[in-house]
């Protein structure tokens, strides 16, 4: 409930644009109601047959309050959506800046890419809170009170009534409405959701209930949910249908009330009968704005909702805290020195890391190994900063971590993750992306070294290839290829792999993998995995488990050691292929 | 795109009681109106120049509060039978989506597709509720209320009817010229538009990329830019297609002020009755008001009838030519020949089999291997029906398969996936889910079987309660109920694709063993690239892709 108005707070800047769309909204309904008001007493004071000239004026008034409605509505909607448009810019920004502190780590939503998408579209369907909820409500209360206004000048009775009318289908109909609404969402949502649930498993599972014979049995029995969900809807269409209903009953007896109102009026001559016609047709027209709410409340309770999703993003707690007065980053070369290490991801009660030593000295290489789980991200994590420890500390030639500031830190230390992004752009602006200022031969040599250049020269544009959305027009080889491009370009003094080939298969991983420890040979690397094919090239492996270190040495003493290095290794020989049968896999996906 | 596509009519058959029903009700709508209207021009004629008291006027009075009730419950039974026949329609659509679905099979059904499908199947049919509850009661308003109104202005009075029969077919003729003008418009801009709507959530994506480079400050002004040239791109297009708002709104309040002033200036002359002046007055804009909320409703309804398009078109692509004999050779005592088969999947350009043959004696279990990709997979789908051969044919005994009912062919093939779907409920409900009246006891046999002993252990047993998609298990026992089901489908046929492609080395050493008693005395295809199980085959036989020149 109160996420709505703190988002609203961004339309401060576009304030006037809001004000101005609401006064030309109210303006545009103004001129429908005046346009039917003056039609009405032209062809009342008509009939009583006066000279000509009397009606100049009014017939002058009507052609313009036609013409005026239309255009003020064209510009109402133009200003409005115009505003709306910079609020959304201020949004985004705002949105932008306080990821730019939590992210990756301190929102969860960087694990699922559907729950990222759903919050980029819920700072827009913020933004359309304003055309399609604020705008409307405010149009039609200040034209409603406006033709209030003008109906008390002509007859106060009848103005009373008005304003009864329109305040219970204004205010109580959609009141009403929502609570029969929400009372049929209890009894249907979980209907609803049974029906879905039912439904995606039949899709998903159809090969399994195919070649069970089950498909049939599972076709009924949806057909029944389905059939009794149907039954719960038309019971509830009873209540759900009345707010129409009761909206047409206000608008009618509003014209019924000035009727006879303004009969009695006339009667008593406190009504000239000219007017009379317009004390009728007045509340038929002004009925107009009314009808602008229902669609509003609808968009209202959707915006409310977005709205909460964002203001919980911008209430996220930061995971990682930056020093008020940073230290300078010492010059390199880096020695890194992980001393017992804790680290716990936000909101998670057990530490991913408990308790872990490690030393990367300049030019070194050392390999973390184990299970999924076992907390070899949240490590690499942590030596770029993103995500502070709790217990333990990490230094960079010495110096604390934690006072140095994140971007810092990341200067010499650089994370190639295991889902690395790909932009939308193409093949060298990707790879650029580490350093702008690099040069052509600097490019291809890190094209060449990720074994990219061959493949890449092969492609009709070559570097200005597009990759598409998530590198989706590359194969997921050369996706990994083109973020360690991105890293090598970088030529950062600390570098950190992890887990580069999570995704492929395994004869394209271990190709990725031996290239990568060739490209890596003499830098300073920290190299993520669970494969330990090729392992004999670094100078350490680190085992990992649950948090703890559990084995450490060279790869070839710990083949030789009886232990779940020795373990892991044997299950990845024995997996590996005898006949030779699962070589090359053929890329069915490649740039077009 | 059709307001009203007739194969609406043809799919979901409340529709036509539904449009029955609303036509009904808009003309009750338009008699009301028109009631309406004429009550109120006598009344207030009756008061303004015969000086009637209200008393007098006491039976109009009445009639009028009849007549706005009679209004108000017209509306809210068109509300009623809106969300009824809406309710109606989307589990017709829906069961009619599934079936097909069913229908044309797994070797359709591809997993990008099922995702699409799903969300089809469950948000795409709710969609169409704004086209039922709302558009389409107000497009039979829209065609009937300003047909009945003119009439009745009509007779009573020829300029004011002729104005309206001249203003009213101009608004569907600038609606579509400012239309096609918008849609120009947009189509030119679109790529610009989604380019720049899709730039944020790029840039949101790799944050953790911009921030590891040092970029992510950077970004801030780059969003601060485009979304401002988005809103800027967007504005010139919204200038365009609030056009077609403005043209509709202008000419029915300018159709409303000229019959207006040529009333006035006809009673003024002496040649018209102020109640016909005001009949006429009130009656106008009523003429154009459906109309007008047709646009309003035209976007609500866009996204159902969007759906129901693609719903359509999955209906109308047609299922797999079925056999229906009834008889097929027992694979107990018969061969199955795979001979000569080629398989293309739709769209695919490459064939995913190309001339591929294998035997399976009665009893023989074969194991398949080869490179991913090669087609073990088809081969193995083959087997169960899922796909047809383009070329070529699957042969058992002597009978070909395509000339067998599917449904009983399959009685004698237990198939296990990759990666074998649970379905929530029970374990003992997963298990049975191939002879589906199985006792408890051939449940508890069948898991003992597939070595899932650890379903005793749980303390509800059998009857333990599943998630969705079998959560609260580890891979290992999900495959080993999987496996189970198998076990009790008791079949002679069995087709094994990868079974133990997503286990770790010591659940495959327990699955394997389960495996083993599975395929003895049966005829089994075995699709893997695991050498551990190859050791339970008869034979191996390796499948090389398809080369294609």
């Amino acid at each position: 409930m109160s996420s709505l108005p703190r988002v609203l707070a961004f339309a401060r800047a576009a304030r006037s644009r809001f004000a101005l769309a609401v006064l030309t909204g109210a303006l545009a309904l103004g001129a429908a109601v005046g346009l039917m008001a003056t039609s009405a007493w032209l062809i009342s004071r008509a009939a009583e047959h006066p000279p000509i000239l009397t009606l100049m004026v009014a017939i002058a008034a009507v052609r313009a309050l036609s013409i005026g409605r239309g255009v003020l509505r064209y510009a109402e909607r133009l200003v409005g959506h115009g505003a709306a448009l910079g609020v959304l810019r201020e949004l985004r920004v705002a949105v932008w800046k306080r990821l730019e502190v939590i992210a990756p780590a301190g929102l969860p939503e960087y694990r699922s890419g559907d729950l990222l998408a759903r919050l980029v579209a819920d700072v827009d369907a913020v933004a359309d809170v304003f055309v399609r909820v604020l705008i409307p409500a405010a149009v039609a209360a200040v034209a409603g009170a406006g033709t209030v206004a003008l109906l008390y000048w002509l007859l106060p009775s009848a103005a009373f009534a008005l304003l009864v009318t329109m305040l219970f289908a204004a205010v109580a109909v959609p009141w009403l409405t929502a609570r029969a609404g929400q009372q049929a969402e209890r009894q249907l949502a979980p209907l609803r959701g049974r029906l879905s649930a039912l439904t995606v498993e039949l899709i998903q599972g159809a090969p399994d209930l195919i070649a069970f014979g089950a498909a049939r049995r599972r076709l009924s029995l949806l057909a029944d949910l389905d059939r009794e969900l149907a039954n719960a809807q038309a019971c509830s269409a009873r209540t759900s249908g009345l707010g129409a209903g009761l909206t047409a009953l206000a608008a009618g007896l509003a014209g019924w009330a000035a009727l006879a109102l303004g009969v009695s009026a006339v009667r008593s001559g406190a009504l000239s009968g000219v007017a009379l016609a317009v004390v009728v047709l007045i509340p038929l027209a002004a009925f107009e704005a009314v009808t602008m709410l229902p669609p509003a409340v609808q968009h209202l309770q959707r915006g409310r909702r977005s709205a909460a999703r964002v203001t919980d993003v911008l209430d996220r707690a930061e995971p990682v805290r930056e020093p008020a007065a940073p230290a300078a980053l010492p010059p390199g070369p880096y020695t890194v020195r992980v001393v017992g290490l804790r680290a716990h991801w936000p909101g998670a009660a057990t530490p991913a890391l408990n308790g872990v030593d490690l030393e990367l000295r300049p030019g070194q290489r050392v390999a973390v190994v184990g299970p999924s789980g076992s907390g070899k991200t949240t490590l690499a994590s942590v030596l770029v900063r993103f995500l502070d420890p709790s217990a333990g500390r990490v230094t960079l030639n010495g110096v604390d971590m934690t006072t140095l500031a994140g971007y810092d830190v990341r200067r010499a230390v650089k994370l190639c993750a295991q889902d690395g992004h790909l932009f939308d752009t193409t093949i060298e602006e990707n790879v650029r992306l580490a350093c702008r200022s690099a040069t052509p031969e600097a490019l291809r040599a890190a094209l060449a070294q990720a074994r990219l250049l061959e493949w890449v020269d092969s492609l009709p544009e070559g570097a200005q290839t597009q990759v598409g959305e998530h590198g989706a027009r590359v194969s997921g080889g050369q996706r990994q290829r083109i973020a360690l491009a991105r890293a090598l370009l970088a030529d950062s003094p600390v570098l950190l792999l992890d887990e580069p080939a999570e995704h492929l298969d395994l004869a394209t991983a271990d190709a990725l993998t031996a290239d990568l420890l060739a490209a890596t040979a003499g830098r300073t690397t920290l190299f993520v995995t669970h494969r330990l094919t090729g392992l004999e090239a670094v100078d350490e492996v680190v085992v990992l488990h649950a948090g703890r270190v559990i084995q450490r040495g060279s790869h070839a003493a710990l083949i030789a050691e009886d232990g779940p290095y020795q373990r892991m290794w044997d299950r990845e020989r024995a997996a590996l292929d005898p006949a030779g049968f699962g070589g090359a896999t053929q890329n069915r996906r490649s740039v077009n | 795109m059709k307001p009203l596509d007739r194969r609406l009519l043809r799919y979901a058959r409340t529709t036509r009681t539904y449009l029955a029903a609303c036509v009904t009700l808009g003309l009750a709508v338009a008699g009301l109106l028109i009631a309406q209207a004429t009550l109120l021009a006598d009344m207030i004629t009756g008061a303004f120049l015969d000086s009637r008291t209200l008393s007098e006027l006491g039976t109009p009075m009445i009639l009028l509060g009849a007549v706005i009730i009679g209004r108000a419950l017209v509306t809210w039974t068109q509300q009623v039978a809106a969300y009824r026949s809406s309710a109606a329609v989307k589990a017709q659509l829906r069961s009619r989506l599934l079936e097909h679905t069913v229908r044309l099979g797994p070797g359709w059904l591809s997993e990008e597709r099922s995702g699409e499908l799903a969300t089809l199947a469950t948000q795409g049919t709710e969609a169409l509720d704004g086209y039922f509850s709302r558009y389409l009661p107000q497009l039979v308003l829209a065609c009937l209320v300003p047909a009945a109104v003119l009439i009745w202005v009509l007779e009573a009075d020829l300029v004011a009817g002729v104005t309206i029969a001249l203003t009213l077919p101009l608004i569907p003729i600038f609606m579509v010229l400012v239309g096609r003008a918008a849609q120009r418009k947009m189509d030119r801009q679109w790529g610009t538009l989604s380019l720049l709507a899709g730039h944020f959530l790029d840039v949101v994506a790799g944050l953790p990329t911009l921030k590891v480079f040092g970029r992510a400050a950077a970004q801030t002004q780059t969003i601060n830019t485009i979304t401002g040239d988005y809103a800027r791109t967007t504005m010139s297009t919204l200038r365009v297609s609030f056009l077609s708002a403005l043209v509709l709104e202008l000419l029915s309040s300018l159709a409303v002020a000229l019959v207006a002033v040529g009333v006035g200036l006809r009673l003024l002359a002496g040649g018209l009755g102020l109640s016909t002046a005001l009949l006429v007055l009130i009656l106008t804009p009523e003429a154009y008001w459906p109309l007008r909320q047709l646009g309003v409703h035209y976007h609500a309804s866009a996204e159902g009838i969007a759906a129901a398009q693609r719903i359509f078109a999955v209906l109308e692509t047609p299922g797999q030519q079925v056999g229906h004999r009834i008889d097929p050779p027992d694979v107990a005592s018969s061969a199955v020949r795979v001979e000569e088969v080629t398989v293309t999947y739709p769209g695919r350009a490459e064939p995913a089999l190309q001339g591929a043959s294998l035997d399976l004696s009665p009893g023989e279990v074969v194991a398949l291997v080869g490179p991913s990709g090669c087609g073990k997979s088809t081969l193995a789908a083959l087997l169960v029906g899922f796909v047809r051969p383009d070329r070529g044919r699957v042969l058992v005994g002597e009978r070909d398969l395509a000339e067998l009912d599917l449904d009983i062919w399959r009685r004698q093939v237990a198939y296990l996936a990759q990666k074998p779907r649970l379905f929530a409920g029970t374990i003992a409900d997963n298990v049975r889910l191939g002879a589906h009246q199985a006792s408890d006891d051939a449940v508890r046999r069948a898991l003992q079987a597939a070595g899932a002993s650890f379903v005793e252990g749980l303390p509800a047993g059998i009857d333990t309660p599943l998630g969705e998609r079998g959560s609260g298990l580890s891979a290992g026992q999900r495959q080993r109920i999987a496996l189970a089901r198998t076990f009790l489908r008791d079949a002679p046929l069995v087709v094994l694709d990868e079974p133990t492609s997503g286990l770790d080395v010591e659940n495959e050493a327990t699955v394997l063993d389960a495996m083993r008693q599975l395929v003895t005395g049966r005829t089994v295809l075995l699709v893997t690239h695991r050498p551990a199980l190859l050791a339970i085959a008869d034979r191996v036989v390796r499948l090389d892709r398809v080369v294609v020149a």
